[in-house]
Protein backbone atom coordinates (compact mmCIF):
# COMPACT_ATOMS: atom_id res chain seq x y z
CA UNK A 1 0.00 0.00 0.00
CA UNK A 2 0.91 3.66 -0.77
CA UNK A 3 2.38 6.35 1.84
CA UNK A 4 -1.24 8.55 0.11
CA UNK A 5 -3.00 5.27 0.79
CA UNK A 6 -2.25 5.33 4.38
CA UNK A 7 -2.92 9.05 4.81
CA UNK A 8 -6.21 9.17 3.70
CA UNK A 9 -6.64 5.81 5.89
CA UNK A 10 -5.08 7.88 8.47
CA UNK A 11 -7.54 10.78 8.01
CA UNK A 12 -10.62 9.16 7.84
CA UNK A 13 -10.27 6.73 11.02
CA UNK A 14 -9.29 10.18 12.30
CA UNK A 15 -12.15 12.51 11.19
CA UNK A 16 -14.80 9.46 12.22
CA UNK A 17 -13.48 8.98 15.57
CA UNK A 18 -13.24 12.65 16.34
CA UNK A 19 -16.86 13.00 14.93
CA UNK A 20 -17.75 10.08 17.06
CA UNK A 21 -16.15 11.17 20.36
CA UNK A 22 -18.40 14.68 20.00
CA UNK A 23 -21.63 12.74 19.28
CA UNK A 24 -21.03 10.89 22.13
CA UNK A 25 -22.22 12.93 25.20
CA UNK A 26 -24.94 14.51 23.31
CA UNK A 27 -26.12 11.02 22.01
CA UNK A 28 -26.10 9.18 25.39
CA UNK A 29 -27.64 11.65 26.89
CA UNK A 30 -30.27 11.90 24.63
CA UNK A 31 -30.76 8.42 24.48
CA UNK A 32 -31.20 7.85 28.35
CA UNK A 33 -34.01 10.90 28.12
CA UNK A 34 -35.83 9.15 25.14
CA UNK A 35 -35.25 5.48 27.52
CA UNK A 36 -36.41 6.79 30.78
CA UNK A 37 -38.73 10.27 30.70
CA UNK A 38 -42.03 11.48 29.31
CA UNK A 39 -42.04 14.57 27.76
CA UNK A 40 -44.00 16.74 25.07
CA UNK A 41 -42.60 16.50 21.76
CA UNK A 42 -40.77 13.17 22.76
CA UNK A 43 -41.96 11.61 19.21
CA UNK A 44 -41.26 14.56 16.98
CA UNK A 45 -37.70 14.64 18.68
CA UNK A 46 -37.73 10.66 18.15
CA UNK A 47 -38.71 11.31 14.58
CA UNK A 48 -35.82 14.17 14.29
CA UNK A 49 -33.06 12.26 15.42
CA UNK A 50 -33.78 9.36 13.18
CA UNK A 51 -34.15 11.88 9.61
CA UNK A 52 -30.79 11.59 9.17
CA UNK A 53 -30.73 7.47 9.05
CA UNK A 54 -33.79 7.78 6.11
CA UNK A 55 -33.20 11.17 3.98
CA UNK A 56 -31.13 11.19 1.26
CA UNK A 57 -27.91 12.16 2.83
CA UNK A 58 -26.88 15.29 0.53
CA UNK A 59 -30.28 16.06 1.21
CA UNK A 60 -28.59 16.33 5.09
CA UNK A 61 -25.80 17.82 3.41
CA UNK A 62 -27.60 20.37 1.97
CA UNK A 63 -29.03 21.66 5.01
CA UNK A 64 -25.42 21.39 6.85
CA UNK A 65 -24.24 23.43 3.83
CA UNK A 66 -26.74 26.18 4.56
CA UNK A 67 -26.42 26.42 7.89
CA UNK A 68 -22.30 25.88 7.78
CA UNK A 69 -21.74 27.91 4.63
CA UNK A 70 -20.37 31.86 5.39
CA UNK A 71 -23.61 33.26 4.60
CA UNK A 72 -25.27 30.53 6.69
CA UNK A 73 -26.69 31.81 10.76
CA UNK A 74 -24.15 29.42 11.88
CA UNK A 75 -21.15 29.32 9.53
CA UNK A 76 -21.97 32.99 9.00
CA UNK A 77 -21.48 33.85 13.06
CA UNK A 78 -18.22 31.56 12.86
CA UNK A 79 -16.70 33.02 10.04
CA UNK A 80 -17.51 36.82 10.99
CA UNK A 81 -16.30 36.68 14.64
CA UNK A 82 -14.01 33.86 15.11
CA UNK A 83 -12.77 33.84 11.08
CA UNK A 84 -13.56 30.01 11.28
CA UNK A 85 -14.49 28.13 8.10
CA UNK A 86 -16.30 25.03 8.11
CA UNK A 87 -17.69 24.33 4.84
CA UNK A 88 -14.81 23.02 2.37
CA UNK A 89 -12.56 22.16 5.66
CA UNK A 90 -12.15 18.86 7.86
CA UNK A 91 -14.43 20.84 10.57
CA UNK A 92 -16.99 20.35 7.69
CA UNK A 93 -15.98 16.22 7.39
CA UNK A 94 -16.23 15.84 11.14
CA UNK A 95 -19.66 17.90 10.84
CA UNK A 96 -21.21 16.16 8.48
CA UNK A 97 -19.93 12.36 9.82
CA UNK A 98 -21.23 12.90 12.91
CA UNK A 99 -24.88 14.02 11.80
CA UNK A 100 -24.90 11.43 9.75
CA UNK A 101 -24.30 8.53 12.17
CA UNK A 102 -25.48 10.49 15.30
CA UNK A 103 -28.98 8.60 14.47
CA UNK A 104 -27.40 5.14 15.45
CA UNK A 105 -25.75 5.42 18.39
CA UNK A 106 -29.09 7.06 19.92
CA UNK A 107 -31.27 4.33 18.96
CA UNK A 108 -28.72 1.64 19.82
CA UNK A 109 -28.15 3.23 23.39
CA UNK A 110 -31.67 3.62 23.89
CA UNK A 111 -32.35 0.17 23.76
CA UNK A 112 -29.09 -0.40 25.80
CA UNK A 113 -30.64 1.88 28.39
CA UNK A 114 -33.97 0.46 27.89
CA UNK A 115 -33.14 -3.01 29.05
CA UNK A 116 -31.31 -1.37 32.55
CA UNK A 117 -34.01 -2.83 35.06
CA UNK A 118 -35.06 0.37 36.41
CA UNK A 119 -35.50 -1.92 39.89
CA UNK A 120 -31.57 -1.95 40.37
CA UNK A 121 -31.17 1.82 39.93
CA UNK A 122 -34.34 2.46 42.55
CA UNK A 123 -32.63 0.27 44.86
CA UNK A 124 -29.38 2.30 44.24
CA UNK A 125 -31.66 5.89 44.74
CA UNK A 126 -32.79 4.10 48.19
CA UNK A 127 -29.72 3.30 49.55
CA UNK A 128 -29.23 7.75 49.50
CA UNK A 129 -27.51 7.58 45.88
CA UNK A 130 -27.88 10.63 43.52
CA UNK A 131 -29.29 10.78 40.25
CA UNK A 132 -26.12 11.45 38.52
CA UNK A 133 -24.41 9.17 40.94
CA UNK A 134 -26.69 5.86 39.86
CA UNK A 135 -26.30 7.07 36.51
CA UNK A 136 -22.39 6.90 36.09
CA UNK A 137 -22.60 3.93 38.80
CA UNK A 138 -25.43 1.26 37.51
CA UNK A 139 -26.89 2.62 34.48
CA UNK A 140 -24.37 3.08 32.12
CA UNK A 141 -21.92 0.39 33.33
CA UNK A 142 -25.03 -1.66 32.74
CA UNK A 143 -25.63 -0.24 29.28
CA UNK A 144 -22.39 0.26 28.13
CA UNK A 145 -22.23 -3.22 26.14
CA UNK A 146 -25.16 -1.55 23.92
CA UNK A 147 -23.64 1.69 24.18
CA UNK A 148 -20.07 0.99 22.95
CA UNK A 149 -21.92 -1.06 19.87
CA UNK A 150 -24.14 1.74 19.06
CA UNK A 151 -20.46 4.00 19.22
CA UNK A 152 -18.92 1.26 16.84
CA UNK A 153 -21.90 1.09 14.78
CA UNK A 154 -21.70 5.11 14.29
CA UNK A 155 -18.25 5.40 13.90
CA UNK A 156 -18.61 2.80 10.94
CA UNK A 157 -21.25 4.92 9.42
CA UNK A 158 -19.19 7.89 9.58
CA UNK A 159 -15.99 5.97 7.98
CA UNK A 160 -18.06 5.69 4.66
CA UNK A 161 -20.16 8.38 4.95
CA UNK A 162 -20.18 10.05 1.42
CA UNK A 163 -23.19 12.28 0.55
CA UNK A 164 -23.22 14.78 3.04
CA UNK A 165 -19.38 15.42 3.17
CA UNK A 166 -19.25 15.81 -0.57
CA UNK A 167 -21.54 19.12 -0.19
CA UNK A 168 -20.38 20.55 3.29
CA UNK A 169 -16.55 19.81 2.82
CA UNK A 170 -15.77 19.09 -0.75
CA UNK A 171 -13.35 16.56 -2.08
CA UNK A 172 -9.86 18.70 -1.71
CA UNK A 173 -6.71 16.18 -2.04
CA UNK A 174 -4.97 16.42 1.58
CA UNK A 175 -7.66 18.45 3.15
CA UNK A 176 -10.99 16.79 3.20
CA UNK A 177 -10.59 13.51 1.24
CA UNK A 178 -11.55 10.76 2.79
CA UNK A 179 -11.66 7.34 1.74
CA UNK A 180 -15.43 6.89 0.20
CA UNK A 181 -14.68 10.28 -1.01
CA UNK A 182 -11.21 8.58 -2.31
CA UNK A 183 -12.66 5.77 -3.99
CA UNK A 184 -14.59 8.30 -6.26
CA UNK A 185 -12.23 10.30 -7.06
CA UNK A 186 -10.22 7.26 -8.74
CA UNK A 187 -13.05 6.12 -10.75
CA UNK A 188 -13.39 9.41 -12.21
CA UNK A 189 -9.81 9.41 -13.14
CA UNK A 190 -10.41 6.20 -14.56
CA UNK A 191 -8.00 4.38 -12.01
CA UNK A 192 -9.52 1.56 -11.06
CA UNK A 193 -7.03 -0.42 -9.89
CA UNK A 194 -6.04 1.99 -7.22
CA UNK A 195 -10.10 2.26 -6.38
CA UNK A 196 -10.23 -1.38 -5.90
CA UNK A 197 -7.01 -0.74 -3.75
CA UNK A 198 -9.37 1.38 -1.26
CA UNK A 199 -12.37 -0.61 -1.74
CA UNK A 200 -10.43 -3.72 0.24
CA UNK A 201 -9.67 -1.37 2.91
CA UNK A 202 -12.99 0.26 3.11
CA UNK A 203 -14.34 -3.35 3.07
CA UNK A 204 -11.96 -4.19 6.03
CA UNK A 205 -12.41 -1.18 8.06
CA UNK A 206 -16.30 -1.79 7.70
CA UNK A 207 -16.16 -5.36 8.81
CA UNK A 208 -13.67 -4.86 11.88
CA UNK A 209 -15.86 -1.88 13.02
CA UNK A 210 -19.42 -3.90 12.59
CA UNK A 211 -17.60 -6.95 13.67
CA UNK A 212 -16.45 -5.42 17.11
CA UNK A 213 -19.90 -3.90 17.18
CA UNK A 214 -21.88 -7.17 16.87
CA UNK A 215 -19.43 -8.61 19.56
CA UNK A 216 -20.79 -6.17 22.24
CA UNK A 217 -24.12 -5.56 21.43
CA UNK A 218 -23.92 -9.70 22.08
CA UNK A 219 -22.62 -9.18 24.89
CA UNK A 220 -25.11 -6.49 25.74
CA UNK A 221 -27.59 -8.75 25.02
CA UNK A 222 -26.64 -11.70 26.17
CA UNK B 1 -48.21 -18.23 -11.68
CA UNK B 2 -48.15 -18.52 -15.19
CA UNK B 3 -51.09 -15.16 -15.71
CA UNK B 4 -48.87 -13.18 -13.30
CA UNK B 5 -46.19 -13.33 -15.01
CA UNK B 6 -47.68 -12.47 -18.10
CA UNK B 7 -49.58 -9.37 -16.80
CA UNK B 8 -46.29 -8.59 -15.33
CA UNK B 9 -44.95 -8.82 -19.13
CA UNK B 10 -47.62 -7.18 -20.88
CA UNK B 11 -47.41 -4.42 -18.43
CA UNK B 12 -43.93 -3.92 -18.90
CA UNK B 13 -44.27 -4.14 -22.46
CA UNK B 14 -44.98 -0.46 -23.56
CA UNK B 15 -42.79 0.97 -20.75
CA UNK B 16 -39.54 -0.62 -22.53
CA UNK B 17 -40.50 0.11 -25.85
CA UNK B 18 -40.90 3.37 -24.71
CA UNK B 19 -37.05 4.51 -24.69
CA UNK B 20 -36.54 3.39 -28.23
CA UNK B 21 -37.87 6.78 -29.18
CA UNK B 22 -35.88 8.62 -26.78
CA UNK B 23 -32.59 10.09 -27.33
CA UNK B 24 -30.17 9.57 -24.59
CA UNK B 25 -27.82 12.88 -25.00
CA UNK B 26 -24.64 12.95 -22.86
CA UNK B 27 -23.09 16.77 -22.84
CA UNK B 28 -21.36 18.20 -20.69
CA UNK B 29 -22.61 20.75 -17.98
CA UNK B 30 -21.69 24.00 -19.40
CA UNK B 31 -24.18 22.69 -21.70
CA UNK B 32 -26.88 22.67 -19.78
CA UNK B 33 -28.74 26.15 -20.45
CA UNK B 34 -28.19 25.79 -24.16
CA UNK B 35 -29.07 22.31 -24.74
CA UNK B 36 -32.34 22.66 -22.69
CA UNK B 37 -33.85 25.03 -24.70
CA UNK B 38 -32.76 23.58 -28.06
CA UNK B 39 -34.04 19.98 -26.93
CA UNK B 40 -37.52 21.42 -25.97
CA UNK B 41 -37.45 23.01 -29.47
CA UNK B 42 -36.30 19.61 -31.08
CA UNK B 43 -39.23 18.12 -29.08
CA UNK B 44 -41.92 20.80 -30.48
CA UNK B 45 -41.01 20.99 -33.98
CA UNK B 46 -41.59 16.90 -34.07
CA UNK B 47 -38.24 15.91 -33.84
CA UNK B 48 -38.32 13.24 -31.11
CA UNK B 49 -37.37 13.05 -27.33
CA UNK B 50 -34.37 13.97 -25.58
CA UNK B 51 -33.15 12.75 -22.49
CA UNK B 52 -30.31 15.15 -21.43
CA UNK B 53 -27.40 13.50 -18.93
CA UNK B 54 -25.58 16.36 -17.85
CA UNK B 55 -22.44 16.31 -16.15
CA UNK B 56 -18.56 16.63 -16.16
CA UNK B 57 -17.44 15.24 -19.26
CA UNK B 58 -14.88 13.11 -17.71
CA UNK B 59 -18.28 11.58 -15.62
CA UNK B 60 -19.97 11.36 -18.98
CA UNK B 61 -16.93 9.80 -20.84
CA UNK B 62 -16.43 6.87 -18.11
CA UNK B 63 -20.17 6.73 -18.39
CA UNK B 64 -19.84 5.71 -21.86
CA UNK B 65 -16.96 3.50 -21.49
CA UNK B 66 -18.62 1.61 -18.86
CA UNK B 67 -21.47 0.60 -21.20
CA UNK B 68 -23.89 3.44 -20.71
CA UNK B 69 -27.16 3.68 -23.28
CA UNK B 70 -25.50 7.48 -24.60
CA UNK B 71 -26.30 7.71 -28.51
CA UNK B 72 -24.71 11.04 -28.69
CA UNK B 73 -21.97 13.03 -26.75
CA UNK B 74 -21.20 16.48 -26.24
CA UNK B 75 -17.73 16.76 -24.83
CA UNK B 76 -16.41 20.16 -23.26
CA UNK B 77 -12.69 18.99 -24.45
CA UNK B 78 -10.80 17.37 -27.20
CA UNK B 79 -8.99 14.86 -24.83
CA UNK B 80 -12.28 12.85 -23.20
CA UNK B 81 -13.48 12.24 -26.79
CA UNK B 82 -9.99 11.25 -27.98
CA UNK B 83 -9.93 8.49 -25.59
CA UNK B 84 -13.60 7.27 -26.64
CA UNK B 85 -12.36 7.16 -30.20
CA UNK B 86 -9.33 5.57 -29.27
CA UNK B 87 -11.55 2.50 -28.04
CA UNK B 88 -13.44 2.51 -30.86
CA UNK B 89 -16.65 3.82 -28.85
CA UNK B 90 -17.55 6.47 -31.65
CA UNK B 91 -19.52 5.63 -34.57
CA UNK B 92 -16.71 6.95 -37.93
CA UNK B 93 -16.98 9.99 -39.12
CA UNK B 94 -19.66 12.14 -37.07
CA UNK B 95 -16.71 13.13 -34.94
CA UNK B 96 -16.95 17.19 -35.04
CA UNK B 97 -16.18 20.24 -33.35
CA UNK B 98 -18.21 23.66 -33.97
CA UNK B 99 -18.34 25.47 -30.22
CA UNK B 100 -15.60 27.08 -28.41
CA UNK B 101 -15.82 29.19 -25.26
CA UNK B 102 -13.53 31.30 -23.20
CA UNK B 103 -13.13 31.28 -19.52
CA UNK B 104 -14.02 33.84 -16.62
CA UNK B 105 -12.94 34.85 -12.93
CA UNK B 106 -16.50 35.42 -10.98
CA UNK B 107 -16.79 36.67 -7.97
CA UNK B 108 -19.58 36.89 -5.44
CA UNK B 109 -22.37 39.87 -6.66
CA UNK B 110 -21.79 41.86 -3.97
CA UNK B 111 -17.61 41.13 -3.66
CA UNK B 112 -15.56 44.15 -3.35
CA UNK B 113 -12.56 41.84 -4.87
CA UNK B 114 -10.83 43.42 -8.20
CA UNK B 115 -8.89 41.07 -10.29
CA UNK B 116 -7.68 43.31 -12.87
CA UNK B 117 -5.57 40.19 -14.45
CA UNK B 118 -4.48 36.91 -13.48
CA UNK B 119 -1.93 37.19 -10.80
CA UNK B 120 -4.41 39.30 -9.07
CA UNK B 121 -5.71 35.57 -8.04
CA UNK B 122 -2.30 35.25 -5.92
CA UNK B 123 -2.80 38.12 -3.93
CA UNK B 124 -4.53 37.64 -0.07
CA UNK B 125 -7.84 38.41 -0.70
CA UNK B 126 -8.14 35.29 -2.49
CA UNK B 127 -8.27 32.50 0.24
CA UNK B 128 -10.02 30.31 -1.59
CA UNK B 129 -10.46 29.41 -5.57
CA UNK B 130 -13.29 27.09 -7.01
CA UNK B 131 -12.43 25.54 -9.53
CA UNK B 132 -13.72 21.94 -11.32
CA UNK B 133 -12.08 19.01 -10.70
CA UNK B 134 -8.34 20.21 -11.96
CA UNK B 135 -7.09 16.90 -12.86
CA UNK B 136 -10.31 15.71 -14.80
CA UNK B 137 -13.15 17.98 -15.88
CA UNK B 138 -12.39 19.94 -18.59
CA UNK B 139 -13.45 23.28 -17.27
CA UNK B 140 -10.95 22.60 -14.28
CA UNK B 141 -8.17 21.37 -16.75
CA UNK B 142 -8.63 24.58 -18.80
CA UNK B 143 -8.45 26.24 -16.02
CA UNK B 144 -5.38 24.90 -14.81
CA UNK B 145 -3.88 25.13 -18.27
CA UNK B 146 -4.35 28.81 -18.03
CA UNK B 147 -2.60 29.41 -14.43
CA UNK B 148 0.58 27.36 -15.50
CA UNK B 149 1.15 29.59 -18.27
CA UNK B 150 0.50 32.18 -15.90
CA UNK B 151 3.09 31.10 -13.83
CA UNK B 152 0.63 30.94 -10.91
CA UNK B 153 -0.16 27.50 -10.57
CA UNK B 154 2.02 26.29 -7.88
CA UNK B 155 1.07 29.51 -6.24
CA UNK B 156 -2.63 28.95 -5.97
CA UNK B 157 -2.59 25.03 -5.71
CA UNK B 158 -3.46 25.26 -2.09
CA UNK B 159 -6.03 27.36 -2.43
CA UNK B 160 -7.81 25.43 -5.09
CA UNK B 161 -11.46 24.22 -4.34
CA UNK B 162 -12.29 21.46 -6.90
CA UNK B 163 -15.82 21.17 -7.44
CA UNK B 164 -17.86 17.86 -9.25
CA UNK B 165 -18.44 20.23 -12.61
CA UNK B 166 -18.12 23.69 -13.57
CA UNK B 167 -21.56 24.50 -12.31
CA UNK B 168 -20.42 23.09 -8.81
CA UNK B 169 -17.56 25.77 -9.28
CA UNK B 170 -20.14 28.50 -10.16
CA UNK B 171 -22.69 27.35 -6.92
CA UNK B 172 -19.78 27.39 -4.87
CA UNK B 173 -19.10 31.14 -5.77
CA UNK B 174 -22.66 32.18 -5.67
CA UNK B 175 -22.74 30.55 -2.49
CA UNK B 176 -19.95 32.75 -1.13
CA UNK B 177 -17.81 29.92 0.28
CA UNK B 178 -15.10 31.12 -1.84
CA UNK B 179 -13.54 34.65 -2.74
CA UNK B 180 -13.39 33.58 -6.48
CA UNK B 181 -13.85 30.66 -8.97
CA UNK B 182 -13.10 30.01 -12.18
CA UNK B 183 -16.10 28.63 -15.16
CA UNK B 184 -16.83 29.50 -18.48
CA UNK B 185 -17.85 33.03 -19.46
CA UNK B 186 -21.12 31.00 -20.62
CA UNK B 187 -21.56 29.98 -17.05
CA UNK B 188 -20.81 33.47 -15.42
CA UNK B 189 -24.09 34.68 -17.47
CA UNK B 190 -26.72 32.66 -16.44
CA UNK B 191 -26.30 33.75 -12.64
CA UNK B 192 -27.07 36.73 -11.18
CA UNK B 193 -25.71 36.01 -8.22
CA UNK B 194 -22.02 35.96 -9.67
CA UNK B 195 -20.27 38.81 -11.37
CA UNK B 196 -17.62 38.87 -13.57
CA UNK B 197 -14.07 40.08 -12.01
CA UNK B 198 -12.11 39.15 -15.27
CA UNK B 199 -12.50 37.77 -18.70
CA UNK B 200 -9.78 35.66 -19.80
CA UNK B 201 -8.51 36.72 -23.52
CA UNK B 202 -9.42 34.08 -26.05
CA UNK B 203 -5.81 35.05 -27.58
CA UNK B 204 -4.24 34.43 -24.40
CA UNK B 205 -6.66 32.00 -22.68
CA UNK B 206 -6.53 27.95 -22.96
CA UNK B 207 -7.77 26.62 -26.51
CA UNK B 208 -11.40 25.94 -25.66
CA UNK B 209 -13.42 23.02 -27.91
CA UNK B 210 -16.35 21.04 -27.93
CA UNK B 211 -16.68 18.10 -29.65
CA UNK B 212 -19.64 16.05 -30.64
CA UNK B 213 -20.26 12.54 -32.22
CA UNK B 214 -22.69 10.00 -31.95
CA UNK B 215 -21.93 6.52 -30.12
CA UNK B 216 -20.91 3.23 -31.86
CA UNK B 217 -23.19 1.73 -29.49
CA UNK B 218 -25.88 3.80 -30.05
CA UNK B 219 -29.26 1.69 -31.10
CA UNK B 220 -31.14 5.28 -33.04
CA UNK B 221 -28.11 6.13 -35.23
CA UNK B 222 -30.32 7.98 -37.51
CA UNK B 223 -32.16 10.02 -35.03
CA UNK B 224 -28.99 10.61 -33.17
CA UNK B 225 -27.22 12.25 -36.69
CA UNK B 226 -30.91 14.04 -37.03
CA UNK B 227 -30.28 16.09 -33.71
CA UNK B 228 -26.84 16.55 -34.51
CA UNK B 229 -27.69 18.52 -37.50
CA UNK B 230 -30.75 19.78 -36.03
CA UNK B 231 -27.45 21.48 -33.51
CA UNK B 232 -25.70 22.99 -36.19
CA UNK B 233 -28.45 24.04 -38.29
CA UNK B 234 -28.36 28.09 -38.25
CA UNK B 235 -30.94 27.65 -35.76
CA UNK B 236 -28.82 26.00 -33.82
CA UNK B 237 -26.12 27.80 -33.84
CA UNK B 238 -27.82 30.76 -33.17
CA UNK B 239 -29.30 29.13 -29.91
CA UNK B 240 -25.97 28.25 -28.99
CA UNK B 241 -24.59 31.92 -30.18
CA UNK B 242 -26.99 33.71 -27.86
CA UNK B 243 -26.17 31.53 -24.93
CA UNK B 244 -22.36 33.23 -25.08
CA UNK B 245 -20.45 30.57 -26.65
CA UNK B 246 -18.11 31.10 -30.11
CA UNK B 247 -19.27 29.22 -33.14
CA UNK B 248 -15.60 27.84 -34.95
CA UNK B 249 -15.79 27.94 -38.37
CA UNK B 250 -14.20 26.15 -41.49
Amino acid sequence: MNGEGWRIIAFTGGVAALATALILPPGIALAWLLARRRFPGKAFVETLVTLPLVMPPVATGLILLKLLGRRGPIGGFLYDRLHLDVVFTWRGVVVAMAVMSFPLLVRTARVAFERVDPLLEKTARTLGAGRFRVFFTVTLPLASGGVIGGALLAFARALGEFGATILVAGNIPGRTTTLALAIYQSVQLGEDGEALHLLGYAVALAFAAVWLSEAFLRRAAG
Amino acid sequence: MRASVLTLLLALGPAQSLPAQELNVFAAASLTDALQELAASYETAGGGRIALNLGASSTLARQIEEGAPADLFLSADEAKMEGLERKGLLLPGTRRSVLSNTLAVVVPAGSRLKIAAARDLAGPAVGRLALAEPRTVPAGIYAREYLVKQGLWERLAARVIPTENVRGALAAVESGNVEAGIVYKTDARISKQVKVAYEVPAAGGPKISYPFAVLAGSAHRNAALRFLAYLESPAGLAAFRRHGFLIVTG
